[in-house]
C-alpha cells in the first residue's frame, strides 16, 4: 500500500509545500488506488509551479467528504492514465491540448476545444503541426451497406449554443454519436492567470451563463479561503437561496422542453412561463434575472428586506403549486411516459467508469451531490436529500430533476424562514497586493443544477493566480449524452439531448 | 383528458398586455444609465476605475458611458460618491447605430431608431439566431420571447431553423475565432434584403472578453441594423428593440 496524503475538506486552503511532489509512478498508483476506492476525478490538469510543469489531480471521495490532491512533475509526455481510468479520458485530451504534453497510449487523443495552440505555443494534436481548424479532425466512422453519417451543427435549429454532432447510423439506429465542441472557446482560463483582475468575477458569471450563481459561489468561497475571510451565515443563506432558484428555473425550463420535444404542448407552454417566474424571483433579489453581481467574495451584494422575504415566500408558494400542476401532467399522461421510459438509457457502471456527475449520474443510481457530500455554505446547516433514480433513461432524468425541484422548494422555504441576522458582506479587497495567501492551493466545489462545479486555484509567491482551473459539470457529462444515443433512434436525439441539457460554453471556457 | 383541461383552466391567461401596457420590471432593475456631470467632483474618476469593461471614458472632465460595453453591473453607480451616474428603470435601450449607445449628459438619443424603422418586415420578420460563443444568458432571454408570457408570434416575428427561411440573423456572443466562419456562412445563406441584430455586450463589442485572442470583439465587419445592449438584456429590452425596429411603438417604464 502506498502512503496516503492528508485529506482536505471542500474549500480548504492548503499550502503547496504540504502537497508533496510524487514520482510519476507513485502518482499513478495513488490516483488509481483512490479511484478504485470509489473516488471521482473532479479535476486533472497541468500547471506550471515554480517554472516546472506539474500534473495536479483532485479526487473526491463522496462517502467521507474528503478531497485528495496528488501532484507530480511532468516532461513532454507521460504514460496515459485513461486505459486504466476511463474517467480521465477527456482531462488527458485537455492536458495535451493546453500544454502540448502527450499522454502516451491514450486511446483517442484529439483536440477538445480546437485551441489554436497550447499555452506554451506547442501544437501536438494536428498532423505535422498544421493550423488547427475547428471541427477538422479524425472522426470515428463506420463502413458497410446502408451505413450513413449524419452531421449536425455547429449552428443548430433552435436558439441554442453551437456544437458539432456526428451520428454513425444504420437506418434509423445510431451506433455512435461523436460530439465535437470548442466553438464557444473564449480563452477564459488563460485570462485568469495573473489575476484576480477587475474582470475576474465577470468571467465567473459567464463561464456558463445559466449557472452564474453556481460558478459565482465557487469563486467567492475560493477567494474567501485565500484571503482568510468568512462570509456571514446570512450571506451564505442568501447565496444558497439564489442557487436553488437557479436550479428551479433551469429544471422547470428543461422539463417543459422535454415535453415540447415529444409534442406534448401543455407542459411546454406552462413551464416556459413558470421558468421566467423563477428567474424573476432571482431578479427580485438582485435586479438581474440570472443573479449577476449577487455573489461576491465576502458575501452577497444585496440583502433581503423583510418585505422581499415575504414576497419571495408568497410567490414561491403560488408558482411552485402551478409548476406541480404542470409537471404532474407528464407523469399522468401515458403517451408522455411511453416516450420517456426506456429512451436514452445509460448504465450505472458506465457512469462510474466515466465519472458522470449531477442529476444525469443520480438518475442512474450514482448518488453524488456536493451539497450533501462536500457541504459548503448554508448546506452545512440545512441538509438537502440526494434525489436519485435507478433506470437511467429520459424518465429517470426528468424525475430526478423534479425531485430536486421539490427539495429546492423545501430548502428555500426553510432558509427564508430561518434567515439569520447579520451583515451580508464582509470587507475584503481581493485586488489589494498581498491580499491572497501565496503558494497556496484551494479546491472549491458547489453543486450547480447540472452537477458538481469544481474550481481549483494555485497562487504564486506574489499571491496571484499561477493557475485557475475550472471544471463545469458538462465537462464530465458530454460523453454521457453520446452513450445515451447508442442503439437509439436518431429521431430521439433532441429528447435525449434535452434530458441532459449540457453547457457548451461551460465546457469550452 | 379532464386532467389536462383542468390544468389549462388553473394556469389561466398569462400573456402580458405589452405593448399596450408597460412591462413589470424588478425594483432593483438597472436600465438606461443617466449621467449628470455637473455633480462630478473635480478630478474624480472612480466610476472609470471600477468599470470591468472600460465602458466609461472622460472627455474634458465629463464622463460618458458606452452601453455597448456596459455589463449593467452597477459598480460605477455604487462607487460614485456624488450620484452623478445612476441607472434608471428605462428598459428601452436598443438603437440602430453604434454611436447611439454612447450616453453623455442628459437624455440619450433614441429618435434615430424610429426614423428608419424597417417597414419591409413590418408584418413578418423571420430570424435565424446564431450564438457565437454566447454564454447562454442572451440566448435564454431571447428564447423566452417565444413563451406565452411574451408570445412573439403575435407580432409576426418568428425564429426559424434555416437561414434560407430567414429575413435576418440575431447574433449573441463575442464571436469566437471558432465561430467566425459559421457566422459568416449563416449570414451569407440569408437572402437579401436582410437585417443583422446584435444582442448583448458580447455581440456588440466583446463584453468581458474584449481583447482576448480567441474572440473577435463581437460582430465586426458586418453592418449591424440593431444594437440591443445588456448582460444579458432583459427580455423586455430585446422585445422593445425588435418592435421599434419594425415601427411599432412601445410604452415607457411605469413610474
Amino acid at each position: 500500500m502506498t502512503e496516503y496524503r492528508p485529506e482536505y475538506r471542500n474549500v480548504a486552503a492548503v499550502p503547496l509545500k504540504d502537497i508533496a511532489q510524487s514520482e510519476m509512478a507513485s502518482f499513478r498508483t495513488q490516483v488509481q488506488e483512490r479511484v478504485a476506492a470509489g473516488g471521482l476525478v473532479l479535476s486533472f490538469f497541468g500547471a506550471p509551479i515554480d517554472m516546472e510543469m506539474n500534473l495536479i489531480c483532485v479526487i473526491g471521495q463522496a462517502e467521507t467528504g474528503a478531497l485528495h490532491v496528488f501532484r507530480t512533475a511532468v516532461g513532454e509526455s507521460y504514460p496515459a492514465l485513461t486505459p486504466t481510468i476511463p474517467q480521465v479520458h477527456w482531462f488527458e485530451r485537455e492536458i495535451a491540448e493546453q500544454w502540448g504534453i502527450r499522454p502516451e497510449g491514450h486511446p483517442w487523443l484529439k483536440p477538445i476545444r480546437f485551441m489554436q495552440r497550447a499555452y506554451n505555443g506547442k501544437n501536438i494534436l494536428s498532423a505535422d503541426g498544421a493550423d488547427v481548424q475547428v471541427g477538422v479532425t479524425d472522426y470515428y466512422s463506420m463502413e458497410g451497406r446502408e451505413i450513413h453519417e449524419v452531421a449536425v451543427g455547429p449552428v443548430h435549429a433552435g436558439i441554442i449554443e453551437p456544437g458539432h454532432f456526428r451520428f454513425q447510423c444504420h437506418g434509423e439506429t445510431v451506433f455512435h454519436l461523436e460530439i465535437e465542441l470548442g466553438y464557444q472557446h473564449r480563452g477564459i482560463e488563460k485570462a485568469l492567470v495573473g489575476g484576480p483582475h477587475k474582470r475576474t468575477p465577470f468571467f465567473m458569471e459567464t463561464l456558463a451563463g445559466d449557472s452564474s450563481i453556481a460558478h459565482g459561489i465557487a469563486y467567492a468561497q475560493l477567494m474567501q479561503a485565500l484571503t482568510g475571510t468568512q462570509a456571514s451565515t446570512r450571506a451564505e443563506y442568501i447565496a444558497a437561496i439564489a442557487l436553488e432558484f437557479e436550479r428551479l428555473a433551469n429544471h422547470t425550463g428543461d422539463l417543459g422542453a422535454l415535453a415540447g420535444d415529444i409534442g406534448y404542448l401543455p407542459t411546454l407552454s406552462y413551464n416556459g412561463r413558470l421558468r421566467g417566474d423563477y428567474l424573476n424571483m432571482t431578479g427580485l433579489i438582485c435586479g438581474n434575472r440570472f443573479g449577476r453581481n449577487l455573489v461576491v467574495p465576502g458575501g452577497v451584494n444585496f440583502d433581503l428586506s423583510p418585505d422581499t422575504v415575504s414576497e419571495l415566500k408568497k410567490r414561491l408558494d403560488v408558482i411552485f403549486r402551478e409548476t406541480r400542476i404542470s409537471v404532474d401532467l407528464l407523469w399522468a399522461t401515458p403517451s408522455v411516459m411511453a416516450r420517456f421510459e426506456n429512451t436514452g438509457v445509460v448504465k450505472k457502471e458506465d457512469g462510474i467508469a466515466l465519472g458522470w456527475v449531477g442529476p444525469a449520474a443520480r438518475a442512474c443510481g450514482i448518488e453524488v451531490d456536493a451539497r450533501a457530500h462536500f457541504p459548503f455554505g448554508a448546506y452545512r446547516e440545512i441538509k438537502v436529500p440526494v434525489a436519485s433514480q435507478e433506470s437511467g433513461d429520459v424518465y429517470a432524468r426528468a424525475r430526478t430533476r423534479w425531485q430536486e425541484m421539490e427539495n429546492a422548494r423545501t430548502f428555500i422555504d426553510t432558509a427564508l424562514s430561518t434567515l439569520p441576522d447579520g451583515k451580508v458582506r464582509a470587507d475584503v479587497d481581493v485586488m489589494r497586493k498581498g491580499a491572497l495567501a501565496s503558494n497556496t492551493l484551494v479546491v472549491s466545489l458547489t453543486e450547480g443544477w447540472r452537477g458538481v462545479v469544481c474550481h481549483t486555484a494555485i497562487t504564486s509567491g506574489e499571491g496571484r493566480f499561477a493557475a485557475y482551473k475550472v471544471v463545469d459539470p458538462s465537462f464530465h457529462n458530454w460523453f454521457a449524452l453520446a452513450m445515451s444515443l447508442r442503439d437509439e433512434q436518431i429521431s430521439d436525439f433532441p429528447l435525449c439531448n434535452k434530458s441532459f441539457n449540457l453547457s457548451y460554453c461551460g465546457h469550452d471556457l | 383528458m379532464h386532467r389536462s383541461l383542468l390544468a389549462r383552466f388553473r394556469q389561466g391567461h398569462r400573456t402580458h398586455r405589452f405593448p399596450r401596457e408597460a412591462p413589470t420590471l424588478p425594483p432593483l432593475y438597472r436600465g438606461m444609465p443617466r449621467i449628470q456631470s455637473e455633480k462630478c467632483a473635480s478630478g474624480c474618476t472612480r466610476c472609470q476605475e471600477v468599470c470591468p469593461t472600460d465602458a466609461i471614458t472622460f472627455q474634458s472632465g465629463k464622463p460618458t458611458l458606452d452601453m455597448g460595453h456596459c455589463l449593467f453591473c452597477g459598480l460605477c453607480e455604487t462607487a460614485c460618491p456624488a450620484d452623478a451616474l445612476t441607472f434608471s428603470r428605462d428598459y428601452r435601450l436598443a438603437v440602430n447605430r453604434r454611436q447611439g449607445l454612447i450616453v453623455g449628459d442628459g437624455e440619450a438619443d433614441r429618435a434615430a431608431l424610429v426614423e428608419t424603422a424597417n417597414r419591409v418586415f413590418r408584418r413578418s420578420l423571420r430570424l435565424r439566431q446564431v450564438s457565437a460563443a454566447g454564454c447562454n444568458a442572451c440566448e435564454a432571454d431571447t428564447n423566452v420571447l417565444g413563451t406565452l408570457s411574451f408570445d412573439l408570434g403575435r407580432f409576426g416575428i418568428q425564429f426559424v431553423a434555416s437561414p434560407r427561411h430567414a429575413d435576418g440573423i440575431l447574433v449573441t456572443g463575442p464571436v469566437s475565432e471558432n465561430m467566425k466562419l459559421a457566422l459568416q456562412k449563416t449570414l451569407d445563406a440569408v437572402p437579401a434584403p436582410k437585417v443583422v441584430i446584435a444582442v448583448g455586450a458580447c455581440a456588440i463589442g466583446g463584453g468581458p472578453f474584449r481583447g482576448h485572442d480567441e474572440v473577435h470583439n463581437g460582430v465586426q465587419d458586418i453592418p449591424v441594423d440593431l444594437y440591443i445592449p445588456g448582460c444579458p438584456p432583459n427580455p423586455w429590452t430585446i422585445l422593445d428593440g425588435l418592435l421599434r425596429m419594425l415601427g411599432i411603438e412601445t410604452p415607457a417604464t411605469q413610474k
